[in-house]
């Protein structure tokens, strides 16, 4: 065993790295869930984003266009599951369940050419003057843009639930939809739009794990990362800023595992693996008080 | 316009006729699907639906049919208690693991005695297993309010590791030539869950399988379980009030899927599996719960469901090795039916009416 092999710098590098999938999902499916939806489909949606995202980037050979498919992959699927909620007035949680076992299924078939290419990679970037600060600049700013985006996502979410008017008008939704159903307000309309947010999100995340962090596809790669995303948005208590927090935490569980793995650390890898969905039920067990939203998971349906 | 009605109770036809519309829904659009595909869609079709059962090669497939669907309905009865209760264990596939893992290290601990108390012993210890898995996501929600979905799921991942490490190291089978994967067991008499009717399918998991559906059946009808378990789904104030206690139903109905689940673990590894390895789960966890809901969450309709799963398994493989359709394409096709029948189920919760009396 040897610790100088982990290099505190790198491992902090790559801790944002490791993170931005799950952050890219949870930031979706938190905007879902102040809308009072519950969608548990986020690994089917992650994963149907992952294997669109690739067939994209490798037919174009870009991995912009790539993300962009693997958005419009994500959302569309996640129509399916809006469809069924909002209008067919199905349970949340079997449905989503239903999501997650069609997107796996789905994405395996969709992904059978495609085993064993490399994706086209985003060409290096060197951010001038900000990459350049020692230290810093290697920990934050050397990143590939996507990391950037994220965390664009995620401000832009806290700002648009925080100070907009619309944000407020999601978030009245979310906490009671008779009232805001009441008020003249199109609960249904609101929701297939955040449900479409979050399945967009969602394929982001997945395509960064295809395109950026493994990047190649294989069948189920997403591995849970799906369900981690789910725990992180209760864990953040439904909140933007914490929801980073949990993000990077989780992703320095999975960095620093990986690092102990690759530094030969006496515990056998398989136990090693298990750390990241260990340290999520620990972080479930001590976050649990936090209040969801007043009408989450359940039916809407106005009877006039 | 269109416009939803709640009925007062839900409709007892379509309850019956929306699995089998689902069903249909699912054929229809699975045989476009294999078309886009390239296959021949009534070909495909027929080979996943009919043949297993009525071809000249049926003799073959039949107690496969047996073998493929204990598993389900095992897992999926114990899933259903819960579902109903709204308490939603989704990590069946963890429990399996562990029950199978469980079950299997008290045959290798004792190898190569041989004992009839043996098999009994890893029975029990599987259904342990199982159940000492489920406890975790029960007593965490019950102790702390921790969401039991994603805790059980999280599980899942953990069983798999703790399946891959067991498989390579501490029940590697000492005269295996370094290969992962423990001793077989079915080659050990007093732990092997072997046919009991030679050539019919029919182990001791297919048993339990039937025994489930007519305890599950008692339960549910005539017994006061089986009462709280509606009452608490339907209502779960009016179910709080009456004395049932929500943190008791969460712990039983945790504990009887989990102690099932583990139960099928252990007869696949001591039956058809024969073996712990790597890539000993296939998914039958996750399955089990299309074929709950498919069951409409009672006995009966699942031992169904549970056959009509089996079949597309069964068919699907056929399909795989004489058309060369993709795996997945079956993965598919059962998440396909599950998403028809949460769609079809609006109308035995709703009336549809059209026109401007809509509104009504």
């Amino acid at each position: 065993m040897d610790f100088s092999a982990i290099n505190p710098v790198l491992l902090l590098a790559s801790l944002m790295v490791a993170a931005t999938p799950i952050l890219l999902a949870a930031i979706g499916e938190l905007v879902v869930e102040r809308a009072g939806v519950l969608n548990l489909g986020v690994e089917g949606m992650m994963i149907t984003g992952a294997v669109c995202g690739f067939i994209v980037a490798v037919n174009s050979g870009s991995p912009w266009l790539g993300f962009a498919g693997a958005a419009v992959g994500g959302a569309l699927l996640s129509v399916l599951f809006g469809l069924l909620t909002q209008y067919l007035l199905s349970n949340q949680v079997a449905t989503g369940l239903a999501l997650t076992l069609f997107g796996l299924g789905l994405s395996a078939l969709m992904g059978q050419g495609y085993i064993g290419i490399k994706a086209p990679s985003f060409p290096d970037w060197h951010i001038p003057l900000l990459g350049d600060i020692p230290v810093i600049g290697e920990i934050v700013f050397q990143h590939d843009p996507m990391v950037y985006v994220g965390l664009l996502i995620v401000t832009a979410v806290w700002a648009f639930l925080t100070y907009s008017r619309a944000g407020l008008i999601l978030r009245a939704v979310g906490e009671n939809h008779d009232a805001a159903h009441a008020l003249g307000y199109k609960v249904r309309a609101i929701r297939m739009m955040a449900i479409m947010f979050g399945g967009a999100c969602a394929g982001l995340g997945g395509a960064y794990l295809s395109l950026v962090r493994v990047p190649q596809w294989t069948e189920g790669m997403t591995a849970g990362a799906g369900w981690i995303a789910l725990a992180i948005v209760v864990f953040a208590n439904w909140k933007p800023g914490r929801l980073l927090l949990g993000a990077y935490l989780f992703g320095g569980v999975t960095v620093l595992q990986l690092n102990l793995q690759a530094a030969g650390f006496a515990i056998p890898v398989e136990y090693l693996s298990m750390s990241p969905y260990l340290a999520t039920i620990v972080v479930l067990v001590i976050m649990s008080s936090g209040r969801a939203p007043g009408s989450l998971g359940r039916i809407f349906h106005a009877s006039r | 316009m269109i416009a939803l009605v709640r009925r007062a109770a839900p409709s007892q036809g379509w309850t019956y006729a929306a699995p089998i519309l689902a069903v249909f829904l699912t054929m229809i659009v699975g045989a476009a699907l294999f078309a886009a595909l390239g296959q021949d869609p009534v070909v495909t079709i027929r080979t996943i639906f009919y043949d297993p059962l009525f071809s000249e090669f049926a003799w073959f497939y039949r107690p496969q049919l047996l073998v493929k669907g204990a598993p389900l309905v095992l897992i999926a009865i114990g899933l259903s208690f819960g579902f109903r209760a709204g308490v939603w264990n989704i990590g069946a596939e963890g429990q399996y693991i562990i029950g199978a893992l469980a079950g299997a290290a008290v045959g290798l601990a004792l190898y190569p005695m041989e004992n009839r108390l043996i098999f009994p012993l890893m029975v029990l210890a599987g259904a342990l297993g199982g159940w000492a898995w489920a406890m975790i996501p029960a007593v965490l929600r019950v102790r702390f309010g921790t969401n039991e979905i994603l805790v059980s799921l999280m599980l899942v991942y953990v069983a798999e590791q703790l399946l891959a490490s067991m498989a390579l190291g501490a029940m590697r089978n000492p005269e295996g030539m370094g290969f992962p994967g423990s001793r077989n067991l079915a080659q050990y008499p007093s732990a092997a869950n072997l046919e009991l009717i030679a050539g019919s399918g029919m182990h001791w998991g297919v048993v339990a399988a039937f025994i489930a559906v007519i305890f599950a059946y008692i339960m549910l009808t005539r017994h006061v379980f089986g009462f709280q378990v509606r009452l608490a789904g339907l209502a779960p104030r009016a179910a709080a009030f009456s004395g049932v206690s929500p943190g008791g139903l969460i712990l039983v109905c945790m504990g009887i899927s989990g102690a099932l689940a583990g139960l099928a673990g252990l007869f696949e590894v001591a039956g058809p599996a024969g073996q712990v390895s790597i890539d000993f789960n296939v998914g039958y966890g996750f399955t089990a719960i299309i074929v709950a809901f498919l069951g409409r969450l009672h006995p009966v309709g699942i031992l169904l469901a549970g056959g009509l799963m089996a079949l597309t398994y069964i068919g699907g493989e056929i399909a795989q090795s004489q058309l060369g359709l993709p795996a997945a394409a079956i993965q598919l096709l059962q998440g396909m039916l599950l998403f028809f029948l949460l769609a079809v189920d609006v109308l035995t919760h709703y009336r549809v009416r059209f026109g401007k009396g809509a509104e009504a």
